[in-house]
């Protein structure tokens, strides 16, 4: 039983970063129709992003430049770093949007499928071409020793990362269902040709669904350097595609399918590796996936779109 | 003068939707073009509305404007020309009010919005019963109903109809355009497209005949309807 739970905490936290991953796929996916293939780098980009940031805050509380009230540092930094790398990331995705799809709109889907592979690729080797290929250590933001509770052992990490990423996805939940930005996001999702006859900027909208889905990606990455620290940057390529699949079996365009979806395959991955060679994980893993996509083709969730597709 | 289109020509895939059709729609009034289907009448709307590129050599302007100079959601939040397109086009996955609320987007007069959004339910107090509903949901009547409801919330200098009439039972036809009627005295100027000519032109004060993308005939609607060629083409004998 302990065994059983201690995989439940695990397959929490490792389904933390497929369902934050998986949100920017599914709400570019449902907004703009469109696959973002970049998305994968753009979490590697996040977790760069909020390694500077967090060193930098560190360096600089070190030598005193920056005072931040003792006892509570890194629980200041690590709140600072998530601010700020989510900032930063969201103007990453903007510019991957502006730059490389916008052109694109109209274009047949394969060029914007190739436009974000080229753009993951250029993500990758720019990183190893400015930062060379030596790995950076993410530093330690939730030290704390384990808590055992009835056998299963439960660092602070996993609860800071589990909690946080829940909180997060009922956010983004809240400003998608509450909100007039949520609401054009959700029009456009079901009838994307006829939003600007409502004066509504179909490029605003684009930005923004982009600018939210990078947002997450550095979450993601933050909470990822935490729990994982070395980052490479190749780290978001197979980490992309895993997300990239909860985010279809999750449902196009549905917040609480690529959470849900992003959590199953955390569950899948996890307790495939505690009870069979941990080489059979993928493999398995992606087999249950194809079996719930055999049945349930569009997903958990998907939003409903109309058949419309020009005016 | 509020819109002037001049030698309007719209191609899809090289192939002449458009050949340089030139009207004009003068502040106030109801204007319609009738046509057979393919004739091109929505193309004409979806060009003023900026939602399909033009060809070289048009010129359109509105209220002084040039029009092409604007991008399609600016055409209706800066110059206030809305456009209920054909087939009404509801977000069918957000409620009546979420579609009206969406209409007044970029809009920043909270109080002229809910003026507006009275205003609609005054006019379709129907609508005001389905408000939380799903617009999905609605009747083909309500449906219509709300598209012209968003069409006020989003801009209402002028409005431009696509086939308002279709697939509307005869009495909830007649309610829509006397609604219609309504919405022209309150001072919303509209140019509608209608395949129901008869309708149309009891509806328009002035029409023009559109005929594989070429304006062949103009005139007052009383004209029009005594016209012996319109008479033979669109009005059944």
């Amino acid at each position: 039983m302990a065994f059983f739970m201690q995989q439940v905490v695990n397959a929490l936290q490792r389904g933390s970063f497929y369902a934050l991953i998986a949100l920017g796929y599914s709400m570019v996916y449902g907004v703009l129709m469109l696959f973002n293939f970049a998305h994968g780098d753009v979490f590697m980009v996040g977790a760069y992003i909020g390694f500077f940031v967090s060193s930098g805050l560190l360096a600089l509380s070190a030598v005193g430049f920056l005072s931040l009230p003792t006892g509570v540092t890194l629980a200041l930094v690590l709140v600072l770093t998530l601010i700020i790398s989510m900032l930063l990331n969201s103007v990453v995705g903007m510019l991957v949007e502006r730059i490389g799809y916008r052109p694109l709109r109209g274009a047949p889907r394969a060029s914007a499928a190739i436009t974000g592979l080229m753009i993951g690729i250029i993500l990758e080797t720019s990183n190893l071409a400015l930062l060379g290929a030596q790995r950076r250590s993410f530093p330690d933001l939730i030290p704390g020793e384990t808590i055992h509770v009835l056998g299963v052992n439960i660092t602070p990490k996993k609860i800071v990362i589990v909690a946080v990423s829940l909180l997060l996805m009922f956010g983004l939940h809240l400003f998608v269902r509450r909100t007039k930005w949520g609401m054009a996001m959700r029009a456009m999702a079901y009838d994307y040709v006829v939003v600007p006859l409502m004066g509504v900027s179909i490029n605003t909208i684009a930005l923004l669904t982009f600018g939210l889905g990078s947002a997450l990606a550095a979450a993601a990455g933050i909470l990822y350097g935490v729990a994982y620290p070395v980052l490479d940057p190749y780290m978001g390529v197979l980490f992309g595609w895993k997300a990239f699949v909860a985010a279809i079996v999750g449902g196009r365009g549905s917040v609480l399918g690529a959470g849900l979806a992003g959590f199953l395959l955390g569950f899948i991955e996890i307790f495939v590796a505690a009870f069979l060679p941990s080489t059979m994980r993928d493999l398995i893993a992606f087999s249950i996936i194809l079996v719930i996509l055999t049945f349930r083709p569009h997903g958990f969730f998907g939003e409903p779109y109309s058949a419309q597709l020009r005016l | 003068m509020l819109l002037s289109v001049e030698n309007l020509a719209v191609s899809y895939d090289r192939i002449k939707a458009l050949h340089g059709i030139s009207f004009e729609v003068e502040e106030g009034e109801i204007v319609c073009i009738i046509g057979a289907n393919g004739a091109g009448k929505s193309t004409t709307l979806r060009a003023i509305s900026r939602m399909l590129p033009v060809e070289k050599g048009t010129r359109m302007t509105f209220g002084g404007q040039d029009l092409l100079s604007y991008p399609a959601d600016k055409v209706v939040s800066e110059l206030g020309v809305s456009h209920v397109p054909e087939g009404r086009r509801l977000f069918a996955n957000l409620t009546v009010m979420e579609n009206l609320k969406l209409a007044a987007f970029a809009r920043t007069d909270p109080r002229g919005i809910e003026r507006d959004m009275e205003r609609v339910f005054g006019i379709f107090s129907r609508l005001k019963e389905r408000i939380g509903q799903k617009a999905g949901t609605l009747s083909g009547g309500e449906q219509q109903m709300l598209a012209v409801g968003r069409a006020l919330v989003s801009a209402r200098r002028l409005m431009l109809l696509d086939e308002p009439s279709m697939g509307l039972a005869p009495l909830l036809m007649r309610s829509v355009f006397e609604a219609l009627e309504g919405i022209n005295r309150e001072g919303t100027t509209i140019l509608v497209v209608e395949q129901n000519a008869r309708m149309a032109l009891h509806f328009a004060q002035r029409g023009y005949v559109l005929e594989s993308g070429n304006l062949v005939l103009e005139g007052r609607s009383e004209e029009l309807l005594a016209n012996p060629e319109v008479k033979a083409a669109y009005l059944g004998g």
